[in-house]
């Protein structure tokens, strides 16, 4: 029982192949096999959101997918967002507009608002809290990352005009 | 806060898949979406011997609208509910309740199939089922079977379905023209499993009456129930909020079995239950005039 299996997944456009343990979560493969640190682990039960990375375009929660459910599949974690050297609008908000102090959960916050604000460049309030309010922070008291994610908002519509 | 060790299957086919879930030989699970069972089992509250993943067996995953009839497939997530406009125009009652469940990052993954068949008596699938009389159709070693949702709910995660038995699609019939409906919750932060729910639906006769009327508190008690009591003392009656306060003080008197934890209490949950019953019917009543 629990044999490793093979996996093959594309991590920030890389191809990966490696034996795992079912029961080994994403998060924990992405972090400790991969050495994407930037997946954070925090509650492991799907509540706080810091392990939130994409797979195939989607925000999920790393904790609560095993690693072999992402077998044939593409994965992007914070590392994968910035454009080599420049950091992504979304984390040139969050710094400009103190969207972190601590900085443990914004790896998750990044990520999530990056799904928002691709599909939807003008999204309303209620679906802004709606993402955010599937993230924990306990530094912020969300204010200013509510004025990251207006912030970004704008410098993507910027960019894109 | 890691699983326990088990083995891994994806298979291909429903027929694989029903093979290894009726192997008495190994305790199986279906992982769906795996957002209730994951957390479990990290908890190390479920510890299965196998995992049989259903993300390759083909035709689970669909929305369609067959006469008013709303079809989904038990692989679709509430990501594509929420997003579809067939359910919205078909179903608007279930794409609100929809909008209950956690956040975009759970609903990505979370499916209809998984929340029917884990039967969390605080989630909204189940009282949506129970409220709009769905049909669930599943597949075992002996076949298909459709189960009406009236059988379906046995008790606190505990469903109908017998063991190898996939569900495999949910069916949700149209509500009537003029039905005015509401779904109404109450959590401590959006997004959490609520504290108390209830959802109605019910017409209004040529005269203004209720009639029809279907209230379904959950989160209460083991499973989604119907309040038939209140039900019984509306149906006939003029619409007023005194009328609606009363029969859901009685409907909250009467809760047999009330959960009582540490998110809240049993008289909280009561209290609340009331309160959330006479807003979802007035909401219902003004849906109902509406639509008239």
């Amino acid at each position: 029982m629990s044999d490793k299996k093979t996996i093959r997944v594309t991590v920030n456009g890389t191809a990966h192949e490696a034996q795992v343990e079912p029961r080994t979560l994403l998060a924990d493969f992405l972090r400790q096999e991969l050495h994407f640190g930037g997946v954070h682990v925090g509650c492991e039960h799907g509540v706080c959101g810091v392990c939130t990375i994409l797979m195939d375009g989607k925000a999920v929660r790393s904790c609560l997918t095993l690693a072999v459910q992402a077998d044939g599949h593409e994965i992007v974690t914070i590392e994968g967002i910035a454009n080599d050297a420049e950091l992504h609008p979304i984390q040139q908000a969050f710094i400009e507009e103190h969207g972190l102090q601590c900085g443990f959960c914004t790896p998750g916050f990044v990520i999530a608002i990056y799904e928002l604000l691709r599909d939807n460049k003008e999204p309303t309030e209620e679906q802004i809290m709606d993402v955010i309010g599937g993230e924990i922070c306990r530094c912020t008291g969300y204010e200013g990352i509510r004025k990251a994610v207006r912030s970004a908002i704008k410098k993507l519509q910027a960019a894109s005009a | 806060m890691k699983p326990a060790p088990f083995d891994y299957v994806i298979p291909a086919t429903l027929e694989e898949a029903i093979g290894y879930l009726a192997n008495d030989d190994v305790e199986a699970h279906v992982l769906a979406g795996g957002q209730s069972l994951v957390p479990a089992m990290n908890m190390r509250m479920s510890r299965p011997e196998l995992l049989v993943d259903l993300a390759k067996v083909d035709d689970l995953d669909f929305i369609r609208d067959e006469s008013g009839s709303l079809q989904l497939g038990a692989m679709t997530t509430k990501r594509d509910v929420e997003m579809s406009p067939v359910v919205a125009h078909a179903q608007p009652l279930l794409h609100a309740a929809n909008m209950w469940v956690a956040h975009p990052q759970i609903r990505n993954r979370s499916t209809v199939g998984g929340s029917i068949a884990h039967a969390d008596p605080a989630a909204e699938y189940p009282a949506v089922a129970l409220l709009l009389g769905a049909e669930f159709e599943a597949q075992g070693p002996n076949g298909k079977r459709t189960i009406p949702v009236d059988d379906f709910f046995v008790t606190y995660f505990t469903t109908a379905l017998e063991e190898g038995e996939v569900l495999t699609k949910v069916m949700l019939p149209a509500m009537a023209a003029g039905t005015g409906w509401s779904f109404q919750e109450i959590a401590r932060r959006h997004g959490d499993f609520a504290m108390a729910g209830v959802g109605v639906t019910l017409q209004l006769d040529s005269a203004g009456h209720c009639q029809n009327t279907r209230v379904v508190p959950f989160a209460l008690g083991p499973t989604p129930v119907r309040a038939t009591a209140v039900e019984e003392a509306i149906n006939g009656e003029t619409p007023s909020a005194d009328l609606f306060e009363h029969a859901c003080q009685k409907m909250a008197d009467g809760i047999e079995d009330p959960t009582s934890d540490v998110h809240a209490s049993v008289e909280y949950r009561r209290h609340l239950s009331s309160v959330l019953g006479a807003r979802a019917l007035e909401e219902a009543v003004d849906r109902a005039r509406a639509a008239n």
